[in-house]
């Protein structure tokens, strides 16, 4: 009771976030020793990445020409004549595909659950575990969801529909459509929090404001909050397009092939990976040592995709947490 | 006349604010459908309604092939779909015949007349004949299909365990002294870049576990397999660290910064304020953390279909290879026949590790939000 009297009339003044962090030099020998120990560890870890990094960097760099990254097709196990404009493509193709079905759904869900839902009801509580849920389902439970719905329900569903009996099945078969659907499944959860954690540094002051001046709700959402908004948005869509462009696990059942001559034509084709192929020439090759160099490119390849993303993401969101301190 | 609210005042808000309510239920109707989806196809094997005995198998007569539906015909004689459209009617009743023969000569011991995909046999230990004792068998292929799960349990625990001694601690240690230790500049460096550790795709570390990794640790250990449950561990270890990590690092960062003060002003070292004031507070995120990255493990696919060197063997050692669920689903359900046994097998092992995931993320959410609220002063 007193304390909590006591805070209610004290109010201090902002400070700065690190008053407090005094530097004092610790004599005590069991604190520099274990203080030591948790700073080689944390050094351990980044030792880690830069090994796996450098080691992919430093063998793939030889093999990565400018015949290799814009060569199609070629026999996938020849270092001479294997190419990776197939695998970039195909991996493009899908991941762009998934990106128009994710972000708006994200998107949507996000607002309605920082605009709309009262924080505690019932409702939101069961679409935050949802989506909670969403992002610790294996990757693999994707890849035979994709088979169970989209593949056999969904496609096989519009087979029956407009083929006669007997005729190929042109939906109920893995295709990039089917794959980019598995993944805008799997990649939800990423979106609704990038886009959360945006839509919450927003100031309330703000649309209180637009709100005042006698803009609908809808019109404060659309017009003052989305545009602060859009660099979290943008974040969490390329988040998740970079954790979709090294996924192989759902792919294995819903689309993805090893050889094509071409390009996907059509989105009931099938389609070549970058991720897919590193596994295929790591498990099937027929001769490990002589495809050695071509593994290590495509291996590159993946990574520089991935991180380019991964680092402007980073970027913005650090820029973002930023602003975010700066206005509360 | 009063003033008018709701959906008459203003229609157009109305109805964009029911959209947006629609659209973000998607996320429950996918973990719904997914689920559903998923057990869907493994029913039949979970109540007991397949036999896969051989010596039950009723022959179809050749001559009555036009009588039979298509998929029937198809799980039958093992065919893919695509090779069904692929083959002709003569080669169809030439297999047919094919089969009727074998059917006509299979085995009628003791084994065969065994149903593979009840439940005794999934997880019970069963002496095969030429087995001197009852053994644990995940065996699909050959004569008789054997579908015992309890060495691709024992896979993946085995992979876990090594991934969670292996990254626990270092994260755990790593997280102590970013959030605590290090300084407010050392910090802006250091959590991207584990972080980025996340950013690498399992492709990747399978890949480097399977050509690099596999040959260095047999090196320095000296083993004898090169793939086993070791190396799979810590590579699976290199993903589930950024998790284990950013999770317990939020924890003790959310923790509040009086705590630490308070322990500094009574004249504590920075250590011991981290260990005996912010850690002990922070032990549910922990407990959390350790959760998430089990489930991430145990679900993880790519690195332990590559590294772990697939063998299904039951033993103590972490030294053997091993078969998990994830690797079994993922190179086993390409081969198999829609709707056959061994596709309902595998659907039934995802429902497995879907029911393991989700049990392993609501308690560390469930465990999360009361840590928050506790920490924030609502408890």
């Amino acid at each position: 009771m007193d304390t909590q009297s006591s805070q209610l009339q004290f109010n201090p003044p902002p400070v700065d976030p690190d008053f407090g962090n005094l530097h004092v030099k610790s004599r005590d020998p069991i604190s520099i020793l274990f203080t030591g120990i948790t700073g080689v560890a944390t050094w351990l870890i980044i030792a880690l990445l830069v090994v796996v990094l450098g080691n992919v960097f430093y063998h793939g760099w030889e093999g990565l020409s400018w015949r290799f990254v814009s060569t199609v097709g070629g026999d996938p196990f020849d270092v001479q004549k294997a190419g990776a404009l197939g695998l970039i493509v195909g991996t493009s193709a899908r991941v762009i595909l998934m990106t128009i079905f994710v972000i708006p759904v994200g998107v949507i869900t996000a607002i309605y659950l920082t605009e709309y839902a009262r924080n505690n009801s019932l409702l939101t509580r069961i679409i935050r575990g949802a989506v909670n849920n969403l992002a610790g389902v294996p990757s693999i439970v994707f890849g035979l969801f994709g088979l169970g719905f989209f593949i056999s329900f969904i496609g096989g569903g519009i087979d029956s529909l407009v083929l006669s009996p007997g005729e190929k099945a042109l939906w109920g078969r893995p295709a990039i459509l089917w794959a980019s659907l598995t993944l805008a499944v799997m990649t939800l959860p990423v979106v609704i929090v990038a886009t959360e954690e945006s839509l919450k540094a927003i100031p309330q002051g703000l649309r209180e404001a637009s709100l005042a001046l006698g803009a609908t709700k809808l019109q404060t959402i659309v017009k003052i909050v989305l545009p602060q908004a859009l660099p979290g948005i943008l974040t969490g869509g390329i988040l998740s397009i970079s954790r979709a462009a090294g996924e192989v696990a759902p792919l294995l059942f819903t689309g993805a092939a090893y050889y094509m001559s071409g390009f996907p034509q059509a989105l009931t084709d099938q389609f070549m990976d970058l991720g897919y192929q590193v596994y295929i020439l790591s498990t099937q090759s027929p001769n490990i040592e002589q495809t050695r160099p071509l593994l290590y490119s495509t291996v590159l390849v993946l990574l520089l995709l991935t991180f380019a993303l991964n680092i402007v993401a980073i970027f913005v969101r650090a820029r973002m947490r930023r602003q975010m301190r700066a206005l509360q | 006349m009063g003033i008018q609210r709701g959906h008459k005042a203003r229609p157009l808000e109305w109805i964009a604010e029911k959209v947006i309510l629609l659209v973000s239920l998607s996320a429950i109707l996918m973990v719904f459908l997914i689920f559903l989806f998923v057990a869907r196809e493994s029913l039949p094997i979970i109540f007991g309604q397949m036999n896969s005995s051989v010596a039950s198998e009723q022959a179809i007569d050749p001559e009555k092939m036009s009588e039979v539906p298509r998929e029937r015909l198809a799980a039958y004689l093992d065919l893919t779909p695509q090779e069904m459209t692929e083959y002709d009617d003569e080669t169809l009743k030439l297999l047919l015949e094919v089969k009727a023969e074998e059917i006509a000569n299979a085995p009628t011991d003791k084994d065969a007349t065994a149903n593979t995909v009840s439940w005794k046999y999934l997880i019970g230990a069963h002496q095969w004949s030429g087995n001197d004792k009852p053994e644990y068998i995940w065996q699909p292929v050959g004569e008789i299909h054997k579908f015992n799960i309890i060495p691709l349990f024992i896979g993946s625990l085995k992979a876990t365990l090594v991934a969670l001694l292996f990254a626990v601690p270092l994260s755990l240690a790593a997280a102590i002294y970013v959030s605590q230790l290090a300084s407010p500049r050392a910090k802006e460096i250091l959590k991207p870049a584990i972080e980025m550790l996340a950013g690498i795709p399992s492709v990747v570390l399978g890949f480097f576990a399977l050509i690099v990794m596999a040959t260095f640790l047999q090196n320095v250990f000296g083993y004898e397999s090169r793939l086993n449950a070791f190396v799979a561990g810590i590579a699976l270890g290199f993903a589930i660290i950024p998790v284990v990590f950013s999770i317990s690092e939020d924890a003790l960062t959310s923790v509040p910064r009086s705590y630490t003060q308070a322990a500094l002003a009574l004249g504590s070292s920075k250590w011991q304020a981290a260990w005996k004031v912010v850690l002990p507070a922070a032990i549910p995120g922990v407990f959390a953390a350790v959760v998430l990255g089990f489930g991430r493990a145990i679900g993880e696919t790519m690195i332990v279909l590559m590294a772990s060197g697939n063998g299904s063997i039951v033993s103590g050692s972490f030294f053997d290879s091993v078969r998990t669920i994830t690797a079994t689903i993922a190179a086993e359900l390409a081969e198999t026949v829609f709707g056959g046994t061994h596709y309902r097998m595998l659907f039934l092992l995802g429902t497995m590790l879907f029911a393991v995931t989700f049990v392993a993320n609501l308690v560390a959410d469930f465990v999360i939000h009361r840590l928050k609220s506790r920490l924030e002063g609502k408890v």
